[in-house]
């Protein structure tokens, strides 16, 4: 395991930031949430961030998503690199690189879990038959088979994040942002999809990033990064870590 | 095709609202599609006037009549090749509510005038020969029931007493909007009852006369000549084409386009200002939704797409809804049909229908368009953060 946030990572990183920054302008007052921020992530890293509230967790996964556009420093994921990317470049990057799971899920509640999860598969060119056979292997990945029909009212809170995350890695996407994904279930529930977001970085040698409150959940992860007013100032690893910044 | 469901899903989220939607398209089509039957009705005239047929009439009115040697000598101008004349009789049967236009008719030569009148010929025989005979349009003979051979009465109202009449013939016309509610009977039933009832100044007179040229394009010198021939005579006439007839007279109705607009305009402006408010709901509350969509790949483009097929889609359903309604409308006979008292033809046609269509989804697309570019500027960073 290779985290660093020193800025020094070789270019065989999975994702590398350098010198990131992104500043808010508010009332004419600037608000620098994130400052000269470095990070590399070797594919298969489960990272963690921590830090209280505004210290730029959801900003730095916005940006590390391609969902937002950082005010300095560059944004680099297996070789390409997003910072210049026009809007619809990013949005077709997304497609094809990242998989979101949200903390309150954001399913559709118009559709079943099986459309839900088919959503990312029809900016594809896979067939309808193709398509069933990814949403059912995404589906059985996270344990929902026989739910596959049901709309996302019809589901547990732990289920809809279920569902949230089979969507998440339906089309085999580069890495994993999950925002919170524990953040409004129970703990049971939420160990249930601690459990499964684990399995899918040891069995399918995922890459995730994830932001949690939790220390608990945190945990979990084989890197913890705590972001403090925008700025990495620690890092644990129950694995290993590198002076330096961290290894 | 395969982003149906998707659309479909987002158009069922809210049934009552979608219901209520379409049924406000639905209505206003409706009201679209009747306003354009009434404006056809006026027009019908217009629409199945000959090219090549003119209509001479006095110049003071078409209350006063012509003589009867005018028809001769009009025959002389070079151009003319048909001359016949007609006589309004303002008859009534059983009821005065029961209105339909009667005319006095020259045998000879009207089957010729008007050939998209379809008659049997062993029926015209038989009115040919038989004074008291007449022909009626298939509309008014199904509207009393009356069939060939029955003897109907005709209160008869510049020209008192009861005239009896037999039914010899039915007429229909050969195109959809050929009118089929009129009545014909002989001129010289009509002569004779004036010389018995020694009514002088109706006596060798006519309504007008329809004048058919060679050429279309002779028209307007034909018109001119006629109008020269009988100027600074006790009866000057006016000769216009049968289209220009017929809608000066559809103007004694009053500005009927006007007020299609008028009401049309409205309608239309409302449909706008609900529609859009609906979409605008309807965009504002999945403003979420839209975001994750957006973060998973789905470009600006296509949530565009997608509001403005959902706003498409309302349109159109409601508006074939509502067309379907005004047709249904158009097809009730006259004795449920209170509007075909005054107007017979009632006739959606298929272009106005495809006009109604295409101005519904105006309105769809237009009442769309500015949620829909709401969404597609939507920062999903924005979004998500507002959830």
């Amino acid at each position: 395991m290779m985290v660093r946030v020193d800025g020094l990572g070789g270019s065989d990183s999975l994702i590398q930031a350098r010198g990131l920054g992104k500043t808010y302008s508010r009332g004419g007052e600037q608000i620098h949430v994130l400052q000269a921020l470095n990070l590399d992530v070797q594919k298969g890293e489960f990272v963690a961030f921590m830090g209280p509230s505004g210290s730029g967790k959801t900003t730095l996964l916005n940006l590390l998503g391609g969902l937002d556009v950082p005010s300095a420093g560059s944004i680099t994921v297996a070789g390409d690199e997003i910072t210049h990317m026009s809007r619809r470049r990013l949005t077709e990057w997304r497609a094809r690189h990242v998989g979101f799971v949200f903390q309150m899920y954001n399913l559709i509640p118009v559709l079943r879990a099986f459309q839900n999860v088919e959503l990312p598969l029809l900016l594809t060119s896979l067939s309808k038959a193709q398509r069933r056979q990814h949403v059912e292997t995404a589906l059985g990945v996270v344990g929902l088979s026989d739910r596959m029909h049901h709309f996302p009212r019809q589901l547990s809170g732990g289920q809809e994040q279920r569902v949230t995350i089979a969507r998440a890695i339906v089309s085999d996407p580069t890495f994993l942002l999950c925002d919170e994904p524990t953040g409004d279930l129970d703990r049971k529930s939420a160990d249930e999809i601690m459990e499964l977001i684990l399995r899918l970085v040891k069995e399918y040698k995922k890459t995730v990033l994830m932001v949690t409150h939790d220390p608990v959940v945190a945990g979990r992860a084989d890197v913890t990064l705590h972001l403090e007013k925008g700025v990495l100032v620690e890092a644990d690893s129950r694995q290993s870590v590198s002076s330096g910044g961290v290894r | 095709m395969k982003f149906l469901g998707l659309i479909r899903a987002n158009l069922f989220r809210k049934k009552i609202r979608l219901f209520l939607t379409l049924g406000s398209f639905a209505v206003a089509m409706c009201l679209f599609g009747l306003l354009f039957v009434i404006r056809e009705g006026f027009n019908q005239g217009i629409d199945v006037a000959g090219a090549d047929r003119l209509i001479a009439y006095n110049r003071v009115g078409l209350v006063t009549p012509l003589p009867l040697s005018y028809r001769d000598r009009i025959m002389q101008i070079p151009g003319v090749t048909l001359v016949t004349h007609q006589n309004w009789f303002g008859g009534v049967y059983q009821d005065p509510k029961n209105f339909f236009p009667q005319f006095v008719i020259d045998p000879e030569t009207q089957r010729k005038m008007y050939p998209e009148f379809s008659i049997p010929d062993d029926q015209w025989q038989n009115f040919v020969k038989d004074r008291q005979g007449a022909i009626v349009g298939a509309f008014t003979a199904n509207k009393f029931g009356w069939k060939v051979g029955d003897r109907i009465p005709i209160q008869g109202t510049f020209l008192p007493g009861t005239w009896e009449f037999n039914i010899d013939g039915i007429y229909h016309g050969t195109r959809a909007k050929d009118d089929e509610t009129q009545f014909w009977f002989q001129w010289d039933n009509f002569e004779n009852y004036l010389e018995t009832h020694k009514i002088d100044r109706y006596l060798g007179m006519v309504g007008w006369y329809t004048i058919k040229v060679d050429n279309p394009d002779n028209s307007l010198r034909v018109a001119k000549a006629v109008d020269a021939l009988f100027s600074n005579s006790d009866y000057e006439t006016h000769t216009d084409s049968e289209a220009n007839f017929a809608a000066g007279f559809a103007k004694q109705m009053g500005n009927i386009q006007f007020l299609i607009l008028s009401i049309g305009s409205i309608v239309f402006f409302t449909l706008l200002l609900v529609t859009g408010n609906t979409m605008a709901i309807a965009v504002r509350e999945r403003t979420s939704e839209l975001a994750v969509l957006k973060a998973v790949g789905y470009s600006d483009r296509f949530v565009l797409f997608l509001v403005l097929s959902e706003a498409a889609l309302i349109a159109i359903v409601g508006g074939v809804f509502g067309l379907a309604l005004a047709k249904g409308f158009t097809l009730l006979p006259a004795n449920v049909n209170p509007v075909r008292t005054f107007l017979p033809l009632l006739y959606l046609s298929g272009e106005v229908f495809a006009i109604g269509i295409a101005a519904a989804l105006s309105v769809g697309l237009i009442s769309g368009f500015f949620p829909a570019l709401g969404a597609m500027r939507l920062r999903v960073v924005d979004a998500l953060r507002r959830v």
